[in-house]
């Protein structure tokens, strides 16, 4: 079993809170790699009834395995690091672009509010424009005032048959 | 490398002449060979792809589609480049889903280079086993094809038995081979194959 959720300023979802999110918005599957921050969720993600948790060895998966749910007609979200957008940019492309297909994904943004332990973490560096350069409809939730944005993103991608993204600020890796 | 390797046409006209209302993903060398056959709804040319993400793919419409079986028809190249993917599989393990790889120890669309598990690219010239590979994996169904006639009496097992299923089917490469086309533009194809996914 993964660690519970420690709340502090640096972890903007509870773990409970996320999953009632994902269930309220009718999430079937996460797909994730997760990270120290998005880890946090395993617990309570694996608790509940409605969503499955499937785990992945790499990111790119994540991707396909997203892609092969929708086609069979569930709602998957993808749950990965920056560091996994990064490794996953030809799955994404592939299913996001040449066969458009409205999947979700919730990216942590390691180091953003916190970087001392990976002092001058790159990721700060290329996250922003490298999701950029992938031309993905995305938001970017870096406090806890903004995170009723996630909600608002993925109904209104889903309505429009578009994939989104949305960027999560995470503390030190 | 033998000429006693089947080849990957002959392989998969067996598949098409056994396969009922399974879902058949192709990709690479197989689209190329499948989409000479003739088509069904449930077939997902995976054509254009993101290289070894067959069986990811698969497996997701695995665990979507649990009353439906998945044929994923992979090369061994895509295989080794997603090798974490067997892993993936095993451990949602759906009953439905069968995995084969068509091992021509070549990248056959490009040139015909050796994988870096092919004896000719080894150290020790010995190939790598994908039925070993698939069992330290945690597949407990594993069936090693060499030839047409054995791939003709086992096929119907491999397409009813609980999975998930691992076929490893040596065929003999095509020299020359050209690339996969897509038949048809990706998101016209992915809208039509999900709404045949979800008829009766």
């Amino acid at each position: 079993m993964g660690k519970r959720l420690q709340v502090d300023k640096y972890h903007i979802y509870q773990d409970q809170e996320i999953v009632s999110l994902l269930e309220e918005i009718g999430i079937t599957h996460v797909v994730w790699v997760p990270d120290s921050t998005l880890g946090l969720w395993e617990v309570a993600l694996t608790s509940s009834p409605a969503i499955e948790l499937i785990s992945v060895c790499r990111e790119g998966e994540a991707w396909a395995v997203a892609a092969g749910l929708h086609l069979g007609g569930s709602k998957p979200l993808v749950i990965i690091q920056c560091t996994g957008l990064f490794e996953s940019g030809d799955a994404l492309r592939n299913v996001l672009h040449d066969y458009q297909l409205p999947l979700y994904g919730l990216i942590g943004y390691r180091s953003y509010l916190n970087s001392e332990s990976l002092p001058g973490d790159s990721c700060l560096k290329f996250t922003e424009p490298v999701l950029a350069a992938w031309n993905v409809d995305s938001i970017f939730i870096d406090s806890a005032e903004k995170k009723d944005q996630f909600k608002e993103h993925y109904l209104k991608c889903q309505q429009a048959g578009r994939a989104g993204i949305t960027l999560l600020a995470e503390g030190r890796a | 490398m033998t000429s006693a390797r089947m080849s990957t046409a002959d392989s998969l006209r067996i598949l098409h002449s056994a396969r009922n209302d399974e879902v058949v993903i192709t990709t690479m060398s197989t689209a190329r060979e499948w989409t000479e056959l003739p088509s069904h709804p449930l077939d997902f040319v995976y054509v254009p792809s993101s290289m070894g993400q067959a069986s990811a793919l698969g497996l997701g419409m695995a665990l979507a589609q649990p009353s439906r079986r998945i044929v994923v028809c992979n090369g061994d190249g895509c295989t080794l480049m997603n090798l974490g993917s067997l892993v993936s599989i095993t451990a949602a393990a759906p009953k439905n889903l069968v995995l084969l790889v068509f091992d021509n120890e070549v990248y056959e669309i490009t040139g015909g280079q050796g994988t870096a598990a092919s004896g000719r690219r080894r150290a020790d010239g010995d190939s790598l086993d994908y039925g070993e590979m698939a069992r330290a994996c945690g597949f407990q169904k594993i069936h090693v094809i060499e030839s047409v006639e054995q791939w003709e009496l086992e096929v119907n097992q491999l397409l009813t038995e609980e999975g998930p299923v691992f076929g490893w089917l040596k065929v003999a490469p095509v020299p020359g081979g050209a690339g996969p086309r897509s038949p048809g533009p990706g998101p016209e194809r992915a809208r039509a194959f999900a709404a045949a996914l979800q008829s009766p």
